[in-house]
């Protein structure tokens, strides 16, 4: 007799035995893991928040504003660290847009199926790459071969080469978002489009980009805060010194945030020197943190403007 | 049964060249004829109507007028398709230049996401014209032509995309209109209105008569028959070498004829309502 067919009572119809056992299992099993997620994420932002709050309360402020990030010796300056993230940003942002949205619009707008076929696993090879690696050839490539062929002045670490490097690994990104965007940009505005007797460029430009704007801009802010907060490519090719002097030329070494920290905690010295010096690691990490945070949050609505909008 | 494959309309209006003139038109999407022979002439001020059940060519072939077929990566064209005496498929002619002339209204309103003004001046602008005054004035009469302006005039700045179903169809009507455009080709316009916004829209039609060439597909046969001059049935015919169905225009008469005493008993099925 099948199932559906035996008699109808309250028991009949209870979960019980294996079933009701796998029931419970599976939602306990699933709840921790999300718990515990949540537990280290608490847990990390605790440890940052309490180092953060021994260096605020305990700094002499006027250590804030000095001429260069020198922790050990009792320099925070973190203007340096903050125009020098803020300067390889830059370039790297340079770098990552027109490169990145340039060959988001030929997949979306240009290529056929068959050469979208091969272009976007290879972007994604790109995006693969560790940044290690592409720290490495910032150093011992673009430096030399480009930065200092072109500028006579630069030295070989220096935050032009280091902020290329960035802007490369954040190209299959920036390529990745705003073809999602675009791609999402109904058919039926290219037609009316075309049908206006519009080219292809203007077709692009004066319709598919303003449509996909709010993805384009979330694309940006995504990497941007994903420059931010690389720190090998300019750990190796920025400047892996212990301190910097605060500098605005990107020919020059430098320090970000990000490198700031690596340099300190890596190493073979210990994270020793002037009682503060471990914790400025974790005001910085603070406002690091607090940046992309920001950064992800605003990009975070934009996205969701995409989808809202067709 | 006769087959009349092909008809060609045989009452031209006396004195005016015909706009299109398709010969042996077949389409292909891959290797699936989607439509074969279809000859014709469509003639200036006049609505032209291709009616028939879904699936025999109508979008089809109506794309072919404006090239909008090169957008789709497998479809291909044969036979011909004159655009006053010129091969719209000759290979020196461009489909940006055709569609600038011979515009597009689609099934579903497609307004840009942009203010209503933008949308308006979208084409003018292609175009070229520049001056904010010139702009103006050719927003306006384009909302006038489309019967929008007195609903819209008030908020033209605001985004296209907050008007109802209704008027955003005519704003596509007025966008197409904007550009000045010899010809207006829709594609199924009312499909997605209720029959208040479809009677708008019709006396729309009538009256952009006075200035354009109109063609417009249609599964409505009561809208075919209120609105056109002349109407093309099409219909699909089973191929013989294959299971696929393929499109062919089986009579193409004024529309008072076809739906009174059309000369196919197959015209006459479908109209009447036994068919299709
Ligand atoms: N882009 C396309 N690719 C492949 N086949 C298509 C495409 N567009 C339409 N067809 C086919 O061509 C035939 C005619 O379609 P269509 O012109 O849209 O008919 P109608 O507008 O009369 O409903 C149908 O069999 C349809 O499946
Ligand atoms: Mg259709």
């Amino acid at each position: 007799m099948p199932l559906a067919r035996t008699p109808v009572n309250l028991e009949a119809l209870r979960l019980t035995g294996r079933r009701a056992v796998a029931e419970t299992l599976g939602r306990y099993a699933f709840f921790s893991a999300a718990f515990f997620s949540i537990i280290v994420s608490g847990m990390i932002v605790w440890s940052l928040a309490a180092e953060t709050w021994t260096f605020v309360s305990q700094v002499d402020y006027s250590t804030l504003w000095t001429d260069g990030w020198f922790p050990r010796r009792g320099m925070y300056d973190i203007k340096t660290l903050v125009v020098g993230s803020l300067l390889t940003t830059i370039v790297a942002m340079l770098v990552a847009v027109p490169l990145g949205l340039g060959a988001a619009i030929y997949m979306s707008e240009y290529a056929k199926p068959s050469v979208r076929k091969v272009l976007k696993p290879t972007l994604e090879v790109l995006a693969g790459i560790p940044s290690v690696v592409l720290g490495f050839f910032a150093l011992t490539f673009i430096s030399p071969e480009v930065v200092q062929r072109l500028f006579s002045g630069a030295t070989q670490f220096n935050m032009l080469a280091a902020g290329i490097g960035v802007g490369i690994l954040t190209i299959p990104l920036v390529a990745s978002v705003s073809e999602d965007a675009m791609r999402s940009v109904p058919d039926t505005l290219r037609e009316a489009s075309y049908g206006m007797g519009a080219r292809r460029v203007s077709t692009v430009l004066r319709v598919v980009v303003p449509a996909a704007v709010s993805g384009l801009v979330a694309a940006l802010i995504i990497a941007i805060s994903r420059a931010i907060g690389e720190t090998m490519v300019v750990f190796i090719a920025a400047g892996a010194t212990g301190g910097s002097l605060f500098s605005v030329d990107v020919l020059g070494p430098g320090q970000t945030m990000t490198a700031a920290i690596a340099s300190q905690a890596a190493g073979t010295d210990q994270v020793v020197g002037e009682g503060l010096t471990f914790q400025s690691l974790f005001f910085v990490g603070s406002l690091l943190f607090l940046l992309t945070l920001l950064l992800n949050l605003v990009a975070d609505r934009f996205v969701r403007r995409v989808r809202q909008k067709y | 049964m006769a087959v009349t494959t092909g008809t060609v309309s045989a009452d031209d209006k006396a004195g005016s060249d015909p706009v299109f003139e398709l010969s042996s038109l077949e389409v292909f999407y891959g290797e699936f004829r989607a439509v074969r022979e279809v000859s014709m002439e469509i003639a200036e001020r006049e609505i032209t109507a291709f009616i028939g059940p879904s699936g025999c060519g109508k979008t089809t072939v109506l794309r072919c007028l404006n090239r909008m077929n090169d957008l789709i990566e497998t479809a291909r064209v044969q036979g011909s398709v004159k655009y006053h005496g010129v091969d719209l498929y000759d290979a020196a002619v461009s489909a940006t230049e055709v569609r600038r002339r011979i515009g597009m209204v689609f099934q579903k309103p497609n307004p840009f996401p942009k203010s209503i003004y933008d949308n308006l001046a979208f084409g003018p602008r292609l175009n070229g014209v520049k001056k904010k005054s010139d702009l103006d004035d050719i927003v306006e009469s384009s909302l006038k032509s489309a019967a929008l302006w007195d609903e819209v005039k008030d908020r033209l700045k605001s985004s296209a995309l907050g008007l109802s179903g209704g008027q955003q169809q005519r704003l596509c009507i007025a966008r197409c209109v904007a550009v000045k455009p010899d010809v207006i080709l829709m594609d199924e316009p009312c499909s997605a209105l209720d029959p208040i916004a479809t009677a708008r829209i019709e006396d729309l039609m009538r009256e952009l008569t006075s200035e354009y060439t109109i063609v417009i597909v249609t599964h409505n046969m009561q809208q075919a028959a209120r609105v056109s001059d002349r109407t093309a049935f099409f219909t699909t015919e089973v191929n013989p070498e294959s299971d696929r169905r393929t499109g062919v225009l089986v009579e193409y008469n004024p529309t008072s004829k076809i739906f009174s005493t059309p000369d196919d008993e197959r015209t006459e099925q479908y109209v009447t309502g036994r068919f299709g």
